[in-house]
């Protein structure tokens, strides 16, 4: 299997400043991610799943260690790219999603859904057409498609917020506990739509509190416990 | 401890705007020392920091208001080169007109308060030259438009007008001219919070529209998280730290940026 992303001896802390005080996140992590694979993280709450994630995506800064990535343009360590590399890549080959839909005032849910393949030049008509596709593979009514998301129950905003994250398909995506909040209906949508990149070959690392709604996709385990076995195969799966 | 960053091996655009080494002084005071910062096209700047910080100096230096006695300032543009803090001031100002729009926190900085706010509009229109009375109010009508301002109230001087749309009318007069850039001076700040979120909404829907490269200053997080894709942290005249939004908001490495970010309700 083609690599899409190998983590190298990664090590992320936090210093701060005021407290004069150094709070270690995680040290020496390493392990890849192939085309196509999904890597569940698990760990105790604070052994940080969600700070890996965050680093991976570069919102965190790493302290030490390589990410490279196997981008469309060669190989790049997003430890060390350039903030104007880091953002190009996250509009064409790196998705995060999180349970929390930044909705803003007076757009409307499908307009937020086409916003990713607008951005990626999509005619606005298709991006359109796609992103009502998507809303209803989701389970949002037809009525809400034109409407504001900012007054949505927060299952139907977490809706268009896994519909808008999972339009695109990308190279490498993070999942940060994307099933909470969700209805059976939405989060069997989720899944499929998962399956469906992972066919096409998307790299997903993810944290879920309750694997068990992805637990067919998951093909390692990594655990973040420190001292824990560096990683479990699946075969069993 | 922090890993430095490589310069950019995917994005090969040049930065529209290169600003280098600018210093500038008032008296015994240096409001702005050394600094350099960059913004791609159609990115937004964001540039924070406290009141004295040197920020709205920066920015008036990229309006070519205030002429730094140091450094350098390009745009990437098809028809302007060369060190724009050299031109004279004829150059200078038909630039501005024609490449740049600002809107200031202070509506009196930038308009005209008395005249009918079509006509602060057209005004940016006559300085580049356009004559026609109905191209000049077609053109006008469509900015105000743009920027979200009810058009049955075109001929209200601003003087009559609430803060908000006193700040649309600003708006569409800095992008009459489809600038290439488009500089932000504290545009919300006294506005109240509902009002500052629908101004704040007009000008990222324009920016999503026209791909406009934008520089905004502010000392309110809250609006440089709405706006900004990367963000410049000034203190005391000098830069202290750049980064991504999501970055510099969630992980913060200098320890006045920790302290700004910390102090946020």
């Amino acid at each position: 299997m083609t690599q899409v992303l190998e983590i190298d001896r990664l090590t992320k802390g936090f210093s701060l400043h005021h407290l004069e005080k150094d709070i270690p996140a995680f040290e020496d992590i390493s392990f890849g991610v192939a085309a196509g694979e999904f890597v569940l993280l698990k760990g105790a709450n604070g052994a940080g799943k969600s700070t890996l994630l965050r680093t991976l995506y570069r919102s965190y800064l790493p302290l030490s260690g390589e990410i490279r990535f196997h981008s469309s343009y060669g190989l790049i360590d997003l430890a060390r790219a350039a903030d104007v590399d880091v953002a190009h890549l996250r509009r064409t080959e790196i998705g995060f999603i999180t349970q929390f839909l930044t909705a803003r005032p007076r757009v409307s849910a499908e307009a937020i859904v086409a916003e990713p393949l607008r951005l990626a030049g999509w005619d606005s008509q298709a991006a359109l057409d796609s992103a009502r596709k998507a809303l209803e593979t989701f389970g949002v009514k037809p009525d809400l498609w034109a409407a504001y998301p900012t007054t949505f129950s927060g299952g139907e905003q977490q809706k268009v917020n896994l519909a808008r994250a999972l339009i695109l398909p990308q190279k490498l995506l993070m999942l940060d506990e994307p099933t909470a909040s969700l209805d059976a209906n939405a989060r069997g949508a989720l899944v499929a739509r998962l399956q469906e990149l992972k066919d096409q070959g998307t790299a997903m690392i993810g944290v879920f509190h309750h694997p068990d709604d992805v637990m067919h996709l998951i093909d390692r385990v990594i655990d973040l416990t420190p001292d824990a076995a560096p990683e479990e195969e699946r075969d069993d799966v | 401890m922090t890993l430095t960053l490589d310069a950019p091996r995917i994005v090969e655009t040049r930065p529209l705007l290169e600003v280098h080494g600018v210093s500038k002084s008032y008296g015994p005071v240096q409001a702005v020392r050394n600094v350099s910062a960059h913004a791609y096209p159609g990115e937004v700047l964001g540039i924070v920091g406290e009141s004295g910080s040197g920020k709205s100096t920066l920015l008036r230096m990229m309006n070519l208001e205030e002429i730094p006695e140091a450094g350098s300032y390009t745009l990437d543009l098809p028809d302007v080169s060369g060190n724009l803090l050299e031109l004279d001031r004829f150059a200078r100002r038909m630039l501005c007109a024609t490449k740049i729009g600002i809107v200031y926190q202070n509506p009196h900085l930038g308009l005209l308060m008395k005249h009918s706010s079509s006509g602060n509009v057209a005004e940016r229109l006559l300085v580049a030259g356009e004559r026609s009375f109905a191209t000049l109010r077609a053109a006008a009508t469509e900015a105000l438009d743009a920027s979200e301002f009810p058009l049955d109230r075109l001929d209200a001087p601003p003087i009559e007008l609430s803060g908000g749309m006193q700040q649309r009318v600003q708006l569409a007069k800095a992008i009459a001219l489809e600038p290439a850039l488009l500089l932000l001076d504290e545009p919300t700040t006294g506005l109240d919070v509902s009002v500052q979120a629908l101004v704040l909404d007009t000008l990222k829907r324009l920016q999503q529209d026209r791909q406009i490269t934008m520089v905004i200053v502010s000392h309110d997080l809250g609006v440089i998280r709405t706006l900004a894709d990367r963000v410049m942290v000034m203190r005391r005249g000098e830069v202290v730290e750049t980064g991504l939004a999501d970055q510099i908001f969630q992980d913060p490495q200098h320890p006045y940026t920790q302290q700004l970010v910390h102090a946020k309700l």
